[in-house]
């Protein structure tokens, strides 16, 4: 029996301590607690997957027939800028911060994050990043390169509006925030966990943020570097990347790519974490393979750095460097895939409840399966000289941050939700904003791999009426208001939770970890006492004891041997 | 709902690398149903059969299971082998590399929103429709005058980008004449949309009486109201942008336009090639394709009158 409990930090005050509620707004600005600071990086998500969506839904619009004129070709191109780099750095980069810095310290037992000031410098200069960037509709022009803006088309000659400068401005300051955040998760997971809790202790969860801390701290720089050359280039007649003045376009698209590629981790691995945490809960069973799931996390962070190459195949590099890196982005695939069995097999022989975390959680198997199967596809040199640059690619891009990292935020925001708001949703609106939003998506894009395949080009703002063109697109703009008016239903399923929403209580799931030991909302000082840890699911331990791992050898906790 | 056994693309390659391509493809469809197929299996069995029943207790407990975790990662390990070899092999079929000094059949060079074809050997420059002979293994080069492009014409095989400073190649070798659609694939600005290729694939005798045409002067033989057009050609900013060969007319921003009268289409796919598009063009160019970069002279009504009929006849 679990009987000795431990102080977290007992002698240390809280820095967010001064910060109350009567203060209203100022306790939210001022605040340098990492739940207030959680809350605003998902308030600040949200806000702006809506204001992407609402791009997005102007492109199909125009894109709902062929040779509309809803958009002009200007106003297009700045729309599909703005919506992709809106929904990678202001929507998913922001929402695993935001979910990791809740979460982790709340997860080790810890009562604050290592560096509570910079957490709040942090999201503070994001937020101004995001504005900024948004201030260029004002300021002559939206950014119209594309979100990985390619050169030399990103140079003043060739696109003269500022947009591309407030583009790298904006994402230089965001991104500095990127990168001391995951410092300072990465510092918060190594000196204060609770004492007793070993590496090989961590939640699934706080295990993917440390790997992407270190992933954030090695691809962000290449992005800042890449963007401040750019800015010399636009601002101080650089030639880094001006073409005609003997500057390389390659030069840029291997930097961005650098980063680019990394980034597609970094937004898909903590969603990992949050998957597991919300498989073993809802199956009632421990994560099927906990060393291998980790092990394969490190393995994609390491793989992740030498794979950039593969989104540049038809730049004509030769053979002998596309191969290897066609070889690295399989072997890529195989942990990425392998997961996919790790979470069936956590459900296997469980006691399945289907709520709706869960439910975005299962579907997240067969969209991320199908994303992935779509991305080997293009590890495939010559399919990719055929599919690169189409809407095939719009397809699996989608399938891989939508039906992926979304889909596995969504699954977490939805098991998190009672202890963050302290209330319970309910689970009819749930069903239905689920149900709504998961067939929109496949609408939307799933056709969009057989446009591709039938020749259609990528980020053009109109398309000849060939056929096929305009059925599969009108069904693609179909799904996107379906999808658009699912998440109506989400903000009304909000609303109802916060207004009418059961007190949740603290451990409405059973939860395994040590959030679920807080008050929900758990009080501005998480933790006063906390059990030791003697497995990965301290909680599980704690509340069944008959069956906690503590009593297992390492072999049975594991399913291998581990010695540490 | 269309015919979809008529798309052609991939369902047709028309050249021998895009036919090498689509067989690869297949195959990999195959594979991918297949891991598809028994992930959703696998998901529908666990999900009906442990759903949670009342009256449940905690399922036993356990974490792993070696056998199983070993065919996890095998069973992948093995297919992505296979599509290793797969892979390499392909490459080296579709685009081994040419001999340093071997002549390209044909320069492709990629313009804000047009491609420019020329065909070393002979003095033929063309915009836009570009014929090519059957049967024989083409190596043509591509590059870019401004932005990066990408030359893509799916069913005859790789696409590549046409980068500024760089010239990069593909292989094709077309197996049966006839009309060929592509699309320009790289984000190159506003009209990238409109940047689309016709392919016009011909028999080698067809294809180079089409060459020896295309490599005389544009034509005398004018009308009055054309030769009007001819003067009044000559004497406005035209010539600094498009060439007339021939003629005094040598830019190179625009399409050449020394045989325009005998072209299908203008403005790289936009409209059909006839007197009353072309009129509407020359009018209002920018509503007609906003961002393309020809701007807006506000000619008046006969002026342009006469520039159709000098156009249409440059046959
Ligand atoms: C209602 C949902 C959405 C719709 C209808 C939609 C639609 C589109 C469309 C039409 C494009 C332009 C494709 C092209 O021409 O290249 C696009 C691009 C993109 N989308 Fe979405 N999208 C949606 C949601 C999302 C979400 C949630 C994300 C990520 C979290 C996302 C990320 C991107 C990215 C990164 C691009 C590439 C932009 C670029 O090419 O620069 N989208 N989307
Ligand atoms: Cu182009």
């Amino acid at each position: 029996m679990i009987t000795d409990v431990q102080l977290p930090e007992p002698k240390t005050p809280l820095p967010g301590a001064t910060v109350n509620s009567d203060q209203g707004l100022l306790m939210w600005i001022s605040s340098v607690d990492h739940k207030q600071i959680g809350i605003m990086y998902m308030i600040m998500t949200l806000f702006y997957l809506f204001v992407g969506g609402l791009l997005a839904l102007l492109m199909r619009v125009q894109l709902m027939m062929p040779e509309n004129t809803f958009l002009a070709p200007d106003s297009y191109n700045q729309l599909f800028t703005m919506h992709g780099t809106t929904m990678i750095f202001f929507v998913l980069t922001p929402a695993i911060l935001g979910m990791a810095v809740y979460m982790v310290p709340l997860q080790i037992g810890a009562n604050e994050m290592a560096f509570p000031r910079l957490n709040a410098f942090a999201f503070w200069i994001s937020f101004f990043g995001g504005l900024l960037l948004y201030f260029s509709f004002l300021a002559g022009g939206a950014p119209d390169a594309g979100w990985f803006s390619y050169a030399p088309l990103n140079q003043t000659q060739y696109s003269a509006s500022p947009g591309i400068d407030y583009y790298c401005i904006g994402l230089l300051l965001s991104g500095i925030g990127t990168v001391s955040t995951a410092a300072n998760l990465a510092v918060t997971i190594i000196t204060l966990r609770t004492p007793s809790m070993k590496y090989k202790y961590l939640p699934v969860f706080v295990w993917m943020v440390f790997i992407n801390a270190f992933l954030i701290l090695a691809a962000f720089p290449s992005l800042n570097a890449a963007l401040a050359m750019l800015l010399i280039d636009r601002q101080l007649d650089g030639h880094f990347f001006n073409t005609d003045a003997g500057g390389s376009a390659l030069l840029w698209q291997h930097l961005f790519w650098l980063f680019g590629h990394p980034e597609v981790y970094i937004v898909v691995l903590p969603p990992f974490g949050v998957l597991s945490e919300v498989f073993q809960v809802y199956s009632r069973k421990p994560i099927f393979g906990y060393p291998f799931v980790v092990g394969s996390g490190i393995a994609i962070s390491l793989l992740a750095f030498g794979v950039w190459v593969h989104h540049m195949f038809a730049t004509g590099m030769g053979n002998t460097v596309n191969s290897f890196f066609a070889v690295s982005s399989m072997l890529i695939g195989i942990p990425t895939g392998v997961k996919i069995f790790n979470w069936l097999g956590t459900m296997y022989g469980g006691s399945i409840r289907f709520t709706t975390g869960m439910l975005f959680a299962t579907a997240f198997l067969v969209e991320f399966t199908i994303g992935g199967l779509s991305g080997i596809s293009f590890a495939i040199v010559p399919i990719d000289w055929q599919l690169t640059d189409t809407y095939y690619v719009v397809a699996h891009l989608h399938y891989v941050f939508l039906g992926g990292s979304l889909f596995g935020l969504f699954a977490g925001f939805f098991y998190w939700f009672p202890k963050i708001s302290g209330r319970m949703y309910s689970e009819t609106l749930g069903k239905w904003f689920f149900w709504l939003f998961m067939i929109g998506f496949n609408m939307t894009f799933f056709m969009q791999h057989i446009l591709g395949i039938i020749g259609m080009p990528r980020r053009v703002y109109t398309y000849p009426n060939l056929a096929g063109y305009s059925l599969l697109n009108l069904i693609s703009s179909l799904g996107a208001f379906l999808m658009g008016g699912s998440m109506l239903i989400f903000l009304y399923l909000l609303y109802d939770a916060i207004k009418r929403g059961k007190r949740a209580g603290d451990n409405p799931w059973d939860g395994y970890t040590f959030e679920w030991l807080t008050s929900s909302p758990p009080a501005l000082k998480n933790f006063t006492i906390l059990p030791p840890v003697y497995s990965f699911r301290p909680v599980h331990d704690l509340n069944h004891p008959e069956i906690g791992d503590y009593q297992k050898s390492d072999e049975e906790k594991y399913g291998t041997k581990d010695t540490d | 709902m269309e015919k979809f056994s008529q798309l052609p693309y991939f369902l047709s390659p028309a050249s021998g690398q895009a036919d090498r391509i689509a067989s690869l493809t297949t195959y990999f469809i195959i594979a991918a149903l297949f891991v598809l197929a028994v992930v959703i299996g696998l998901l529908i069995y666990v999900s009906v059969r442990f759903r949670a029943k009342p009256g449940d207790g905690e399922p036993k407990q356990f974490t792993g299971n070696k056998v199983v975790e070993g065919f996890m990662i095998g069973v992948p390990t093995l297919l992505v082998a296979v599509f290793m070899y797969l892979t390499i092999d392909t490459m080296a079929n579709v685009m081994p590399a040419p001999a340093g000094n071997q002549r390209p059949d044909v320069v492709i060079t990629g313009h804000r929103y047009w491609w420019e074809a020329s065909y070393p050997g002979t003095k033929a420059i063309v915009a836009n429709e570009i014929h090519l002979p059957v049967g024989r293994k083409l190596l043509v080069h591509i590059n870019a005058a401004d932005v990066i492009h990408d030359w893509w014409v799916p069913q005859l095989g790789a696409k590549m980008d046409a980068i500024p400073g760089r010239t990069n190649y593909v292989w094709t070798t077309i197996q049966k004449p006839g009309v060929y659609e592509g699309a320009c694939s790289e984000f190159c600005g506003a009209q990238h949309a409109w940047m689309r290729i016709k392919v016009v694939a011909q028999p080698e005798a067809e294809f180079r009486k089409w060459v020896a045409q295309k490599e005389q002067d544009a034509t005398t033989q004018l009308s009055a109201s054309a030769q009007a057009g001819a003067a009044f050609f000559s004497h406005q900013p035209c010539g600094s942008c498009h060439r007339i060969r021939g003629t005094a007319a040598n830019g190179n921003v625009g399409p050449d336009l020394t045989h325009f009268g005998s072209r299908k289409i203008m403005l790289a796919g936009l409209l059909e090639n006839n007197p009353e598009n072309l009129r509407k063009w020359l009018t209002e160019p920018q509503h007609v394709k906003p961002g393309a970069l020809m701007p807006r002279f506000g000619y008046p009504k006969d002026s342009i009158t006469v520039l159709v009929d000098y156009l249409t006849a440059l046959k």
